[in-house]
């Protein structure tokens, strides 16, 4: 792992969502999406930490998370199409896919509400003896959900092997978090429920790495949950469409100055931009390569609309 | 084999089975291991499954709810519990976006096999927030089954079908009926998910009921026996999935048809039951549905208070004259 690999996915994430962001303008995708430009670093370094059977629970903002753990893009190009895909089959879409091939517990459109399900696959993981931890993303106005409060809690006296990362981007949707909370960082708050906080650079996949994996290891040696705060920015909208009225002028650039594939291309010597070019042109044919399957995966037949109600 | 148990007991001894025969199983909410629970359901389980198997979890119903339904979809088979259904309220998020959804939203690939059991419905002197009957908002959900046994054997015999099935299951029992007692077949086979049930035959009406109003409508029938009217008691046991045809069988031998529940009128589950009567037993009708539940108020403290809108047998005596048109 390292440079080239995080560089990769991180470029992956931003390639398809830039495409994404496309494929919805010309009316290939239905709905509102929900975009991590910006915040790669976060999913992309904290997977990293991960193994194979650990389970992620994200967001409505969580295509970074799924790409991270490996989700297939064609898949997720076809779900977000309203296509019959093989992740979800068209009933889930952007904001709400998961895919438990991928231990990916998945997304979630209620704010918080993935912390008590991710809770609840740290409890399997203990119960069973599986070793398996479970890594939940929230942004920062979550942290103002009683779900996520009462989870947090539970995985504390639980002890359970639980590792909630916090994408903070200064936002609570489209209002800014000293609006919303009376605290400097959200990790004040972990010593109200006796569990480790760590504030990390959001931006940097190393930095995320480091914190990310110390809290794995500690969850996974039995002893229990942890928070990481990870300080990003958004470089787009709350969702697409979203005209941003509401931030002040030059925030969003001075922000695309100091975003994480943007601080890789600018420390990178000659011989790395060379080798980051080569990436950015693999990631634009992957990309574009899926995007192509996913136009051949049908829609899905109305006939099945009443399937999977109940076992 | 039948052993003659209080409702409370036999709630107890599906649970024992549940932890005894199934090693995926856990339970878990307030004040059930060490306390053994405010009403006893618990009683003994700690001591003999061990705090791995059941465990006491905050006061924080959402978070709780949320857990089950991870744990489920991971490979437990958690059976969670709320103590009053009137605390369901503040984790409805949890049966009504979570728990009820992710089967289809992932297209079958996700399962949520777990159990919620809760409690339900007035006592002398609980106040509006402790007599909730709230088992309509449930049935609106689709994805989660719904049941309600009205019978200590039921108790036993649906819990255990709640347990091994693979679908999310809300067992809302009755507070009331925790004290009475009766023959529970405790060797009898599993039953799948489902089912209502004749309870006593007649000619004249179908009375459907559930939940404590079962009790009720057989008491109404025996008193309307003395007039003259064979009223058909039907237990519907469970609202989903929802056994129709053995209501529209009845009112096609009957022709007519009273619903009967302890929850408040309007919206209520028998306003479904009657919609369904009118699409589908139109023709066999020979008098409107009528419905017998709580006046649209809060449920008030005082038993002076409470006798004035909690439906009882004479409730449905009344009705079913009505509508028999004497």
């Amino acid at each position: 792992m390292g440079l080239p690999d995080d560089y990769r996915l991180m470029a992956r994430i931003r390639r398809f969502e830039e495409r994404l962001t496309a494929l919805k303008d010309d009316g290939e995708i239905p709905g509102s999406i929900h975009l991590c430009n910006g915040q790669e670093a976060i999913p992309v370094g904290a997977c990293r930490a991960l193994r194979d059977g650990d389970y992620v629970t994200a967001t409505y903002r969580g295509h970074g998370w799924a790409l991270s753990r490996g989700v297939d893009l064609v898949g997720l190009f076809a779900e977000m199409m309203g296509r019959d895909s093989a992740l979800c089959g068209g009933r889930a879409a952007s904001p709400y896919l998961s895919d438990p091939a991928r231990w990916f517990v998945g997304e979630n459109s209620i704010v918080g509400a993935g912390v008590p399900v991710a809770a609840g696959a740290a409890l399997t993981a203990q119960r069973t003896g599986s070793g398996a931890v479970s890594v939940v993303s929230i942004g920062d106005g979550a942290m103002n959900q009683g779900n996520v409060h009462e989870a947090i809690n539970l995985a504390a006296v639980l002890d359970l092997p639980l590792v909630l990362v916090v994408e903070n981007n200064v936002y609570s949707e489209m209002s800014r978090i000293e609006d919303m909370v009376r605290v400097r960082q959200l990790t004040e708050r972990a010593a109200g429920y006796g569990v480790p906080g760590r504030v990390v650079d959001g931006n940097d996949p190393d930095a995320v790495a480091e914190a990310v994996g110390e809290a794995v290891a500690r969850a996974r040696e039995g002893s229990g949950p942890s928070i990481v705060e990870a300080m990003t920015e958004r470089l787009v909208g709350h969702y697409s469409g979203d005209a941003q009225h509401y931030r002040p002028a030059g925030e969003i650039a001075a922000a695309r100055e100091r975003e994480p594939l943007v601080r890789i291309r600018r420390a990178a010597d000659a011989a790395l931009a060379e080798q980051l070019d080569a990436i950015d042109a693999e990631v634009a044919a992957e990309v574009e390569a899926a995007v192509t399957a996913a136009r051949a995966v049908p829609f899905p037949d109305p006939a099945t609309v009443k399937e999977h109600v109940h076992v | 084999m039948s052993e003659s148990l209080r409702y409370i007991q036999a709630v107890n001894a599906a649970l024992t089975w549940a932890l005894d025969t199934r090693e995926d199983t856990v339970y878990f909410g307030e004040d059930v291991a060490l306390p053994g629970g405010p009403f006893g359901a618990t009683k003994g389980l700690h001591k003999r499954f061990g705090s791995t198997r059941i465990f006491d979890t905050p006061i924080s119903e959402s978070g709780f709810l949320g857990m089950a339904l991870g744990a489920a979809m991971t490979g437990l088979r958690p059976i969670a519990e709320i103590m009053y259904a009137d605390f369901s309220f503040v984790a409805m998020d949890q049966f009504v976006n979570q728990i009820s959804t992710i089967r289809y939203a992932s297209n079958g690939r996700w399962r949520a096999p777990l159990v919620v059991r809760m409690q339900q419905g007035y006592s002398p002197g609980a106040c509006a927030q402790h007599s909730h009957s709230p088992e309509a908002y449930f049935a609106h959900t689709p994805g989660l089954r719904v049941g309600l046994p009205a019978t200590p054997d039921d108790a036993y015999q649906m819990l255990r079908s709640a347990v091994v099935s693979d679908d999310p299951v809300l067992i809302a029992e009755a507070r009331m009926l925790y004290p009475t007692r009766g023959p529970v077949r405790t060797d009898a086979p599993v039953e799948p998910v489902g089912g209502a049930r004749v309870v006593r035959p007649g000619t004249d009406v179908t009375v459907v009921a559930w939940s404590r109003m079962v009790s009720a409508a057989l008491d109404a029938a025996g008193q309307l026996a003395e007039e003259g009217i064979a009223a058909e008691v039907i237990d519907l046991r469970w609202l989903n999935p929802l056994d129709f045809d053995t209501v529209a069988a009845s009112v096609a031998r009957t022709g007519r048809l009273v619903v009967a529940h302890e929850a408040n009128l309007t919206g209520g589950f028998g306003a479904e039951i009657a919609a369904r009567a009118a699409a589908e037993c139109f023709a066999d009708l020979r008098a409107p549905v009528a419905r017998v539940a709580a006046p649209d108020v809060p449920m008030p403290a005082a038993p002076a208070l409470q006798a004035a809108v909690v439906p009882e047998a004479a409730d449905v005596v009344a009705a079913v004259r009505r509508t028999v048109g004497r």
